[in-house]
């Protein structure tokens, strides 16, 4: 048997496998509630292990070890920055979202500001967001598919496109949660088993590993790069700052907190969550120096320039063109996965932000609701895959580093300020979403990314050739403040106070978030008035 | 109105008091010292050289640096869900004591 024949036979019955679970699931998704957040009956383990899968995306498993391939220390930055990103989460974000929400973010915005502006531009950032990771997501599979199956790029993209589309419009919530946690399972059993060959190879310690590195490739692939300029330092800064805070903001990752059924499941499933991303994230550079040391940075690059097929490439060269496919076939599932869970959180945020609150005013029907969701996630499939087509050159987890910077722009200042700001009012809200969101996407048009810019690395291939106006590749150190500035300097100058948005009934009292976020009670009549039976109505 | 003054009433508790209390006592201390902690590598990294020494074999400071943030994040996200398991203790309180209130006065 061919190699090839044995890669299609390993992608069949994968594909097979997540389709058979997408059909089983849909028979289970009867209403909205199960489309978009699984009824809320997702156990704390499950979920957990589904936050993985969600995270745990091409990027890290493609993008971080072919970063390190090439780069060294600084592709650690990215499984570093990604997963201290969850203390941000849980203490400050989690269980307040988990409290106030319902099915998206737009949800916990607009239990505190009920106007359809806020609902809009909340839903606007969560489907540029989405739509920023997809192109990632699509980029790595165009790669991958196209070193396994010898399929061009751009059919790739859209064979990986189509298949995703049928995973949500069929199968909803309930099914991309099963396939994250049968994703998860097979790529971190993959990438534990392509560590410990590696380290098969050097005594089964990794110092020996680092030395290997020192000795053969050079010392320098140990420890950061040297400050060069400025600019450079500031980068690293930038880069950093969209790394920590952009998981707050992430859509797709928050929804996940909205599928458990209480604050104790949400935080037991973080902690699930922390360990198998952490433990995931340790294991980069044994991949990424093993490539580079196994396979050589000469044809981790020349098979792709960004590094993205180095995990694929050391498969090969350690077990064979067995083991080859199937760490192929775990990465192809892990797109699949990661991309379905992108189309969930964006067509959620389309169907039941716009088309079910905005255009029908909450008067649609189930059925109605439903067919929008599933109108919306193959509209949305079909945007990113148009927009992924031009970008084959970018490195995947560097092309994930700008959906958290926009994420951490545009949505992390108004969820935080939503939760812990007295003052903050509608006005604030809007123009805080639309300054990060416009900030954020804006600077990496006129940034290195798109334009010439002065060190034109692999992720800095133009697509105009025009000189850069920002030069920085992460713009998160100026877009995050602009952020927090627009929440401010919306609240201060414009709308009419917290207090007057009160006595018109577009804004809940802060008593009432206040309470909600911190303790999750809802119905305040029946949890508080009916807890107290002798309670008489009382005229005074 | 009417309705915000059953939060008002649960904002008033002292258990509600004492979560909001017991949770900034903790939140806020943690949070900026993961945030230092967390920037002091990339700032390090970034405007000097001082990560570049080896300090255990062929390991750099930068990466002991690095392996640390993983420890810390794992320590602290234990401390966090135990207290928040605690918390939930007074939010119960914090329930009766409204309703309990809203009876007597």
């Amino acid at each position: 048997m061919s190699d090839q024949v044995i890669a299609i036979i390993f992608f069949v019955a994968i594909i097979a496998l997540t389709l058979g679970i997408t059909a089983w699931a849909s028979r289970q998704t009867t209403d909205t509630s199960h489309h978009y957040v699984a009824g809320g009956e997702i156990k704390g383990w499950q979920n957990g292990l589904a936050i993985s899968g969600d995270y745990l995306s091409a990027a890290s498993f493609l993008g971080i070890a072919g970063s390190i391939a090439l780069t060294g220390f600084s592709g650690f930055y990215l499984s570093i920055g990604f997963l201290v990103a969850y203390l941000v989460v849980l203490l400050l974000v989690a269980e307040p979202l988990r409290n106030m929400g319902k099915y998206t973010l737009a949800d916990m915005l607009t239990s505190r500001f009920n106007t359809s502006s806020v609902r809009s531009v909340a839903a606007l950032s969560t489907i540029t967001i989405s739509m920023f990771y997809m192109i990632a997501q699509l980029n790595g599979s165009g790669a991958l598919i196209g070193l396994l199956l010898g399929l061009p790029y751009w059919l790739s993209v859209i064979v990986i496109g189509i298949l995703m589309t049928i995973y949500i419009v069929a199968g909803g919530m309930i099914a991309t949660t099963w396939i994250q946690i049968i994703k998860a399972v097979l790529l971190i059993a993959g990438s534990l088993t392509l560590s410990i060959m590696v380290l098969a190879r050097y005594g089964f310690n990794p110092l020996e590993l680092f030395s290997a590195v020192e000795s053969e490739i050079g010392k320098e692939f140990l420890v950061p790069p040297p400050p060069e300029s400025f600019t450079t330092s500031l980068d690293v800064i930038s880069l950093n700052i969209a790394l920590v805070l952009g998981t707050a903001g992430l859509p797709h990752i928050l929804i996940r907190f909205l599928t458990v059924p209480d604050a104790k499941t949400a935080r037991s499933s973080i902690v699930a969550a922390t360990w198998i991303i952490g433990l995931f994230y340790l294991l980069t550079p044994i991949l990424g120096y093993g490539a580079a040391l196994v396979v050589g940075q000469d044809e981790i690059a020349e098979a792709n320039a960004a590094g993205n097929l180095a995990a694929p490439q050391l498969a090969d060269a350690l077990g064979g063109p067995i083991f080859f496919a199937f760490i192929s076939a775990v990465a192809f599932a892990t797109i699949v996965a990661v991309v379905a869970g992108l189309v969930v959180a964006a067509s959620s945020a389309f169907a039941h932000d716009f088309y079910t609150n905005v255009f029908r005013g909450g008067e649609a029907s189930e059925q109605e609701q439903l067919r929008a969701a599933r109108y919306a996630a193959i509209g949305i499939s079909l945007a990113a895959i148009l927009l992924a087509l031009p970008a084959e050159s970018f490195n995947v987890a560097f092309l994930v580093a700008l959906a958290f910077a926009v994420a951490a722009s545009a949505n992390v200042p108004v969820i935080l300020l939503t939760i812990f700001w007295k003052r903050f009012n509608t006005t604030g809200a809007v123009t805080g979403i639309l300054v990060g969101l416009i900030a954020s996407v804006g600077l990496v048009l006129i940034s290195p990314n798109v334009l010439t810019g002065p060190n034109p690395e692999p992720p800095a291939t133009p697509i105009i050739p025009v000189d850069a106006i920002f030069p920085l590749l992460s713009p998160a150190i100026v877009s995050v403040p602009l952020g927090f500035l627009g929440c401010y300097l919306g609240t201060v100058l414009g709308g009419r106070g917290a207090e007057r948005e009160r006595e018109q009934g577009i804004q809940t009292s802060y008593d009432e978030i206040r309470v909600r976020a911190n303790t999750g009670i809802t119905n305040i009549e029946q949890e508080i008035r009916e807890a107290s039976p002798a309670e008489e109505p009382r005229t005074t | 109105m009417e309705r915000n003054d059953e939060w008002v009433r649960v904002e008033r508790a002292p258990a509600f008091k004492e979560l909001v209390r017991a949770k900034k006592a903790f939140i806020i201390p943690a949070t900026i010292f993961f945030l230092v902690f967390y920037f002091g590598l990339p700032f390090l990294a970034a405007f000097t050289t001082v990560l570049n020494v080896k300090v255990f074999g062929p390991l750099t400071l930068a990466y002991v640096y690095a392996f640390a943030q993983f420890a810390m994040t794992w320590i602290l996200m234990h401390l966090y869900v135990s207290r928040a398991n605690r918390w939930d203790d007074l939010v119960e309180r914090a329930r009766r004591e409204a309703a309990g209130e809203g009876r007597s006065a």
